[in-house]
């Protein structure tokens, strides 16, 4: 209570500076009072957004996007300037190759250190010097089965478990292009961030070739599919895994739907907060991601969006039974063989693209 | 001078959402991404990816078209021989489910065409085979042709309502019989309704890409999903635009034809 009390005569105060001080440039309306946020879908328990503006008293202005190739445009437009935003790992580098972010002040945001070192050490691969980003959440992308489709023998463990004629028609891939890539490339052994045509192309043949065996390409209706028992197998984002267990559950199904790293090594994403260079309220944007970085504020978030939290915190806070739950917070050595998608350039992102194209078009 | 400011809300909607759009489409089509003026983007539907994609959308369509016809045709028939009051009411109850959300039909379409969907279901009831039927051409071509039924029955019924009642009786004082009167009366009177409704069906099938994500499983590459794949994941608004321009060409050739034949604009939907 106190400190709240505190923080509202100090935003008072600011605001009261803001009118005397500044009157020429005029500062009341842009100084103190607003941050813009832009953020995936249904990535933030709303009631954070709530409490963030009673404890700060910064009025937030939240819109979202749906994927990082669309957001990219608008903040390189800057038609919007967007205060903070929550894109992953490969695009954070691009826009910090074309210089679009701005480095964060971490004196104003100390509640970095419950940040878990080893996913900052992670994040050293499309931001070397952990200069422009902080980790938000992350997750694996693995194959999701259905126990009752799939014989105990023949259960996936691999990439190249999705080629076998047995599951025909029973396979739902990424529609995507970097994900399906990826699900080729590491079942040849290669890295997922290769920018070799020979190698891509033996990928595209490889797409193409399972092309008759997959049921669908598929996004976010994965989830949907699998849990209604559309399909044997699935590609699927670690982060749905605690919903799915939930909902087979609450649905009373007679199967389950069990998750799988491949051994051949996946991809660990990460999404993670930045500053764009043409913030205007750089401080509150800092005020903002510090706010998300609180142990209590991590495990709201978790709990609403499902996808693992790199906040050490706030995973201390959860039930052991969470904890251990290896399909939403899996092993770490099991993560050897995994990479995090970087980006590639222009270049060879057309070229990814126009292979896409053809295993589609085939 | 008032009529010019009454007209004035027009022009600017006109300008900002028609004429600057259009602009914009045909600016990014013919630059690359520099800038620089190019061809590219619209000579790349020769690629073969694109090439397919542009033909099987066509063909897609086509066939839409023609089924729609021969549903609309004699169900708009059927409607005008009706008296007045009833046929309205039909008409009505047809249009209704237009009132619902496009994406929320189509998904239904999903629902009822999935492996583990109603109509298996009802199939495993009776204790018949399950059929695949989603993720099928088959299942794209009912999801236009359920979709743009309406816009087909609309202008055919429309236009068919003016053909004055003395035009038929006097062919059928002189002696033709049904089908005479079909092919010489009905149906060339009501040919602006029928291109109309061939144009309204034919460019949203043609451009379409959410039936043929939601029930093709995003297995079958057309035109449409090229265009939406460039903008929202590729990246490459250039070569959306110039695709796009393409696509253009075609809804061209259409307004063209509903211009040759539908002269007084009787073949209008509503």
């Amino acid at each position: 209570m106190k400190k709240k009390w505190i923080a509202f005569s100090a935003a008072a105060l600011a605001g009261a500076a803001a009118l005397t001080g500044c009157s020429s440039s005029g500062g009341a309306d842009e100084g103190a009072g607003q941050v813009y946020v832009y953020n995936w879908g249904e990535y933030i328990d709303e009631a954070v957004i709530d409490m963030f503006e009673e404890e700060t008293g910064i009025e937030v202005i939240y819109d979202m996007f749906e994927t990082n190739e669309e957001m990219y445009p608008v903040i390189e437009a800057g038609g919007v300037t967007y205060d903070v935003v929550c894109p992953s790992d490969y695009m954070i580098q691009k826009m910090i190759e074309n210089d679009l972010l701005a480095e964060i002040n971490f004196d104003n945001v100390p509640n970095i250190s419950n940040i878990d070192p080893e996913y900052m050490e992670r994040s050293k691969s499309f931001d070397p010097e952990n200069k422009y980003s902080v980790p938000y959440c992350w997750g694996t992308v693995g194959i999701l089965y259905n126990t009752s489709m799939v014989a105990p023998e023949d259960v996936p463990t691999k990439w190249a478990d999705l080629w076998d004629e047995k599951f025909s028609g029973e396979i739902l891939m990424q529609d995507s292009v970097r994900d399906a890539f990826m699900v080729a490339l590491k079942s040849l052994g290669y890295s997922m961030n290769t920018t070799n045509d020979a190698e891509l192309q033996e990928a595209r043949d490889l797409l193409i070739a399972q092309k008759p065996l997959v049921q669908a390409y598929v996004i976010d209706q994965v989830r949907d599919k699998m849990i209604g028992g559309e399909a044997a197998v699935g590609v699927i984002y670690s982060g749905e895994m605690l919903y799915i267990q939930e909902e087979v559950e609450n649905l009373g199904l007679d199967y389950d739907l069990e998750y799988v790293i491949p051994e051949e090594g996946t991809n660990v994403w990460i999404d993670s907060w930045v500053i764009p260079a043409n913030a205007k309220n750089k401080e509150n944007a800092e005020k903002w991601i510090d706010f998300l970085c609180r142990p209590d504020i991590a495990k709201m978030n978790f709990e609403y969006i499902t996808y693992p939290t790199p906040n050490k915190g706030a995973f201390d806070l959860l039930d052991e039974e969470v904890q251990n739950n290896k399909a939403v917070f899996p092993d770490i050595d099991s993560l050897e063989n995994s990479e995090v998608f970087q980006y590639l350039g222009d270049e060879v992102d057309a070229l990814y693209n126009n292979y896409w194209k053809e295993v589609k078009s085939n | 001078m008032s009529k010019k400011l009454l007209a004035g809300p027009y022009l600017i909607w006109m300008a900002g959402f028609t004429i600057i759009p259009l602009a914009l489409i045909v600016f990014y089509g013919l630059t690359d991404g520099d800038g620089g003026f190019t061809l590219a983007n619209i000579l790349a539907i020769a690629t073969p990816e694109h090439r397919k994609a542009l033909f099987l959308a066509l063909g897609l369509s086509l066939l839409s078209t023609v089924i729609c016809l021969l549903l609309a045709y004699p169900l708009a028939l059927i409607l005008r021989r009706r008296n007045i009051g009833r046929g309205s009411f039909v008409v009505f109850i047809f249009i209704l489910p237009m009132w619902m959300n496009f994406l929320l039909r189509t998904l239904a379409w999903q629902t009822l065409l999935e492996r583990s969907g109603v109509i298996n279901g009802i199939l495993t009831a009776l204790h018949l085979p399950n059929q695949s039927l989603i993720n099928t051409p088959g299942a794209i071509i009912l999801g236009m042709v359920y979709n743009f039924l309406p816009f087909m029955v609309l202008p055919i019924y429309n236009v068919l309502c003016k053909i004055d009642d003395n035009t038929i009786n006097a062919a059928q004082d002189l002696g033709a019989n049904f089908f005479q009167t079909l092919t010489r009366i009905w149906f060339p009177l009501s040919l602006p309704g029928v291109i109309s409704g061939i144009t309204m069906v034919f460019v949203p099938a043609l451009t379409t890409f959410v039936i043929s994500n939601l029930l093709g499983g995003s297995k079958i590459l057309l035109i449409g999903n090229v265009i939406e794949q460039e903008f929202t994941r590729g990246s490459n608004w250039n070569l959306g635009s110039g695709l796009s321009l393409v696509l253009m060409f075609f809804i061209l050739i259409s307004m063209a034809l509903i211009a040759k034949y539908d002269k007084n604009g009787e073949g209008t939907a509503f």
